[in-house]
């Protein structure tokens, strides 16, 4: 789960890195009196999980209330990359003298963790890969990357943003920049947190996420594993392997995939209902394709599912579905599909072929 | 013959008084797995029926390796419990961990991995359908009717696309089939199991599988390019798979650019490893091979 900025900025004030003083704001009221509190020149920042901000016109300078309030009109509802803005993030403007780059990840091939530095920052991290300097996260040592006068105090906030990554199970923390204020201080300027969902047991967190595409928030509220794309060719599937294959048969088919979803095994009547039901309340999905391999999961269970789930749905159940079935009590299942006769299934025996059929019946209701 | 499991293997299950601990004890000894016992600290001294034996649990892996000469652990414990338990493991001195659970923090993860460092411990998963190889030995989920003994050896990062290729080519059958798991962090890798099918006499063919998010598909490729006389065929998941988003295994992410399906087959096909765009593809391309 990535944090928008301001979530990462509490986080960070709570754990001591050095964080300008800020407000959340979602009206240009609240903005106006965001930058009453703070006095002086303020920045305010669009609240989006994407790169990019400054470019879209996201972040803007304010010297009185009135201009932030001016600037949060001009913020709030802006489209960046496709995501909308619903709050922006209120900070004390800090007089720059240099900017650098601070992160602690997870390196995957090495299968630990690495800290990153780098005397330039505040740009994109592709354009100053050369300047970067990696490092153990357990050896992190500013020395060496850093200019002598502040490399102490470069230490002191890497030492509390490895206590922010080691104590929230994060697998990013990103400071960028990390920034030198003209009276000498080392300031977190804008960060970057991933934290990993595996590890909210552990955790209390409240994700600030109402905002997200509504049918995935739906999803996960059925603990479902959807993840809404842009096609006509709804997808359900076992295995997150096997549903991101056939995401792929169907854009080799010629159509595009309108959503993953991993039922994951047991594939009840239950799940599979609210599974279509998720998927049909897509208004541009024109076709399902139903796709599962039985390995311990029964397929005469998945086709019961499937003719139930559509009973259960009614009205709401009317687009195509294609299904294939194989491995496990294959030929069961397909009995049972074949016996429902229902107008809206169509039994396909490979996937490609499956693929295939669904591109056809989506293609053919546009 | 197989790679990291065989016929002589001695399987203990860490939480096999758990629901999914004991149905999959049930289906591994029904696959022929020689299990010895289950680990669990809370239930030691106590025993546990199934068809046709009673296998006992221990209080700790060290114990059930003494009393059973155990070599092989396959681990249903929560994921909040997991690291503690592939640490006791490792301590024990096992052969083999199959981690299976889904969901182990990959803080932990990356835990036990540094802990086992150096030991005589390897570790598959977590977050894996474990390992089999065909009429010998089933340690995990994997569905050990799929398939018979044969000539390919098979590791891949997903368990339904293992299972897919594995019912695709199941007329030749199978040395050893390896699900190394879906998380970003993962004990044995495409290329531990790819340098092992290559050392093994009777795998004439290797299938990897990977999906996006990382860069382990790509590092096999140099693997197999210094290092692998042996026809290897691929498949990679995730072509459609938009940036930033989690598809289903904590591990199946495109980052910025890095991550791709297709960085990942082009490495691939750059080191002259055949890549089918889908399953049946991958499967055809592998009976072309072995056919030939």
């Amino acid at each position: 789960m990535d944090l928008f900025e301001h979530e990462a900025r509490d986080l960070f004030e709570r754990y001591g890195v050095p964080v300008p003083r800020g407000f959340v704001a979602d009206t240009p009221e609240s903005a106006r009196e965001a930058a009453t509190r703070l006095g002086g020149t303020v920045v305010v920042k669009a609240q989006v999980k994407t790169g990019g901000r400054g470019k879209a016109g996201g972040i803007k300078l304010a010297s009185t209330p009135d201009e932030a309030f001016t600037a949060a009109t001009a913020i709030l509802g802006m489209d960046i990359k496709g995501h909308t803005v619903h709050k922006v993030l209120v900070t004390e403007a800090s007089e720059i003298a240099e900017e650098y780059y601070l992160s602690f990840l997870l390196d995957r091939a090495n299968r630990t963790f690495i800290g990153m530095a780098s005397a330039t920052g505040g740009m994109e991290i592709e354009e100053m890969a050369d300047s970067i300097t990696r490092m153990p996260a357990s050896s992190f040592d500013a020395s060496g990357v850093f200019p002598p006068e502040v490399a102490l105090q470069v230490n002191d906030v890497a030492s509390a943003l490895w206590k922010v990554f080691v104590s929230e199970d994060a697998t990013l923390v990103e400071v960028n920049p990390l920034a030198r204020t003209e009276d000498g201080r080392i300031v977190a300027l804008d960060g970057k947190v991933t934290l990993d969902d595996n590890a909210s047991f552990r955790h209390s967190r409240s994700a600030d996420d109402v905002h997200g595409d509504p049918l995935e928030v739906r999803a996960a509220g059925k603990g479902l594993n959807y993840v809404k794309l842009d096609g006509t060719v709804g997808v359900i599937g076992n295995g997150a392997g096997l549903v991101m294959s056939t995401l792929d048969v169907v854009a080799l088919a010629g159509a595009a995939p309108a959503n993953f979803l991993d039922i994951g095994g047991g594939a009840s009547a239950q799940v599979m209902a609210d599974g279509l039901d998720v998927i049909l309340s897509d208004p541009s999905v024109r076709s399902v394709f139903v796709n599962v391999f039985g390995g311990i999961t029964a397929c005469d269970a998945v086709a019961n599912g499937i003719v139930q789930a559509l009973g259960m749905l009614g009205d709401r159940a009317d687009k195509p579905l294609v299904v294939r079935l194989d491995g496990n009590n294959a030929e069961a299942g397909h009995r049972i599909l074949d016996e429902a006769r229902h107008p809206l299934i169509t039994v396909a025996h490979t996937m490609d072929d499956a693929a295939g059929r669904a591109a056809a019946l989506a293609g053919k209701e546009s | 013959m197989a790679i990291f499991l065989d016929e002589n293997s001695r399987v203990v299950v860490q939480g096999m008084t758990g629901a999914e601990g004991t149905k999959h004890t049930r289906r591994m000894l029904a696959a022929g797995t020689r299990v010895v016992g289950g680990v669990n600290a809370r239930k030691a001294g106590t025993s546990l029926d199934f068809d046709d034996v009673t296998l006992p649990v221990f209080g700790t892996v060290t114990e059930a390796m003494e009393a059973t000469g155990a070599t092989v652990s396959v681990l249903f414990v929560p994921p909040a419990f997991t690291g503690d338990a592939v640490i006791e493991a490792v301590d024990a001195g096992i052969g083999l961990a199959v981690v299976i659970t889904e969901g182990v923090p990959v803080h932990d993860t990356a835990r036990f991995w540094a802990h086992a460092a150096g030991s005589s411990t390897r570790i598959i998963g977590p977050n894996c359908p474990g390992i089999i190889s065909p009429g010998k030995s089933n340690a995990g989920i994997i569905p050990a009717d799929i398939t018979k003994p044969g000539s390919i050896g098979l590791v891949s990062k997903s368990g339904t696309l293992t299972y897919q290729l594995m019912h695709e080519l199941k007329d030749f059958g199978f040395t050893t089939c390896v699900g190394i798991g879906g998380d970003p962090i993962v004990g044995t890798t495409h290329i531990d199991a790819i340098a092992a099918f290559e050392a093994d006499p009777e795998t004439e063919l290797i299938v990897m599988i990977g999906e996006i998010g990382g860069d382990a598909e790509e590092r096999a490729a140099e693997f197999v390019r210094d290092n692998v006389s042996k026809p290897v065929v691929g498949y990679v998941a995730g072509f459609t798979a938009p940036e930033g988003k989690t598809m289903g295994h904590a591990g199946a992410i495109v980052s910025g650019s890095s991550g791709t399906a297709e960085a990942k087959k082009q490495a691939m096909e750059a080191v002259g490893i055949e890549v089918g765009r889908t399953p049946s593809e991958t499967a055809a391309l592998a009976r072309a091979i072995l056919t030939s």
